[in-house]
């Protein structure tokens, strides 16, 4: 759009600038991997209201999610461990950790959130098949 | 002997625009014997000394110092001097740096930018009146590795091109300014964060970057300003907190707290 001052301003497409550059597609998937995470919070809400109605209620429910909704699963649990895994990876950026007087290199600030996440995934496995 | 240095022509597509004559911008080729130790830069010259006199652009040092000669190259935003010929395809496309006003071909418009960095006074607010005989303050390099990366910022303005923020909201303050006002706010000779702070903590600033991290991956100095933003915004995030949980630490915008105040009344 030519300005009254003679400039030009080129347009931004509002709608789909992120189509544009491949750079912008990751941060992208990483933003809408939160709608999966959200919808996978509902699911879970929506369990604990069948377990509040009794037991076959809650078996109904477990039962439509391994027969009707387990692609659904899968695709959360796909954009889930892209979210984790990317919001990982950016860690270093928001902490500038320093440990006797010298930066904490990043590899490190990324390491420990991955081994914490592999530690607590690990748990989560054990008390689902064993906990009972 | 010195071996003869290696040639290939190169077709730049160059984004022209003569606010006098055009209505909008529009590409013109140029075939361009580069040599092999060419940057864009030397190319783009070689145009305008050999084939077309009427091109405009800006440059000035040629070593990555002065950021004057950033251009959008095959939609990549970079210093035309520090980006090496015989690194890209045969065919470039180089237009203006993206969301900037054009004024005239590849010549942008930055008084936005500036005016931007100076909305967040980069410069030390000191922590104490002194004179020259009190001396120089001084700080170690533990200090001084807080923010020394944030001083390398040549406002060549890539990671404003990079960035779809700005492109979006014209408003938004940008990385670099925020980077710059976070290196203030990180050096231990400064007490300006509160004055900073009516700035970076407002709608226009901190809380519009959704760390993207275009600005980083362009930056021609490594500065990282997506780093600093988030940094500023768990700070900014810290400060909310404080001013409700420790009221009395709270300061006013000239970066005294309250108990300071009433002592200079007493």
């Amino acid at each position: 759009m030519k300005q009254s001052n003679g400039h030009y301003l080129r347009s931004t497409d509002k709608y789909a600038w992120y189509l544009k550059k491949p750079r912008y597609i990751p941060y992208m998937l990483r933003e809408l991997s939160s709608l999966f995470v959200g919808l996978f919070s509902c699911i879970i809400v929506w369990g604990l209201y069948q377990l509040s109605q009794g037991e076959v209620a809650f078996t109904a429910w477990t039962q439509l999610l391994w027969d009707k909704l387990l692609w659904v699963n899968i695709l959360i649990f796909a954009f889930a461990f892209y979210h984790s895994y990317s919001w990982f990876m950016v860690t270093p950026k928001a902490m500038p950790i320093k440990f006797k007087g010298k930066r904490v290199p990043g590899f490190f600030i990324i390491g420990a959130h991955m081994l914490l996440w592999l530690m607590a995934s690990v748990l989560v496995f054990a008390l689902f098949f064993y906990g009972a | 002997m010195n071996s003869p240095a290696k040639s290939r022509k190169v077709k730049l597509e160059i984004m022209r625009y003569n606010p006098d004559e055009d209505q909008k911008p529009y590409f013109q080729t140029y075939d361009v014997p580069c040599q092999d130790e060419w940057v864009l830069l030397d190319a783009i010259n070689y145009i305008k000394d050999e084939l077309d006199r009427s091109l405009s652009y800006r440059w000035s040092c040629h070593m990555a110092v002065c950021g004057s000669c950033g251009l959008m190259v095959n939609g990549v935003p970079m210093l035309s001097c520090h980006a090496f010929i015989r690194d890209m395809p045969e065919h470039i496309k180089v237009e203006p740096m993206e969301n900037f006003p054009i004024i005239r071909d590849l010549v942008v418009e930055m008084d936005g930018f500036v005016e931007k960095l100076a909305a967040v006074k980069p410069f030390i607010h000191p922590k104490e009146k002194r004179s020259i005989d009190d001396g120089c303050h001084t700080q170690s390099p533990e200090q001084l590795m807080d923010f020394q990366s944030l001083t390398q910022c040549i406002n060549c303005m890539l990671c404003y091109s990079a960035c779809p923020q700005v492109a979006l909201n014209h408003d938004f303050i940008g990385p670099a300014a925020m980077a710059l006002a976070h290196r203030y706010n990180l050096d231990s000779r400064d007490q300006g964060r509160e004055v900073r702070k009516e700035v970076i903590a407002s709608n226009k600033a901190i809380w519009e970057c959704t760390f993207v991290g275009a600005c980083s991956e362009v930056c021609p100095k490594h500065v990282d300003p997506a780093a600093a933003i988030q940094q500023a915004k768990i700070a900014a995030t810290g400060d909310y907190f404080k001013s409700f949980l420790m009221p009395w630490t709270k300061k006013s915008s000239n970066g005294k707290s309250r108990n300071d105040k009433k002592g200079e009344k007493s």
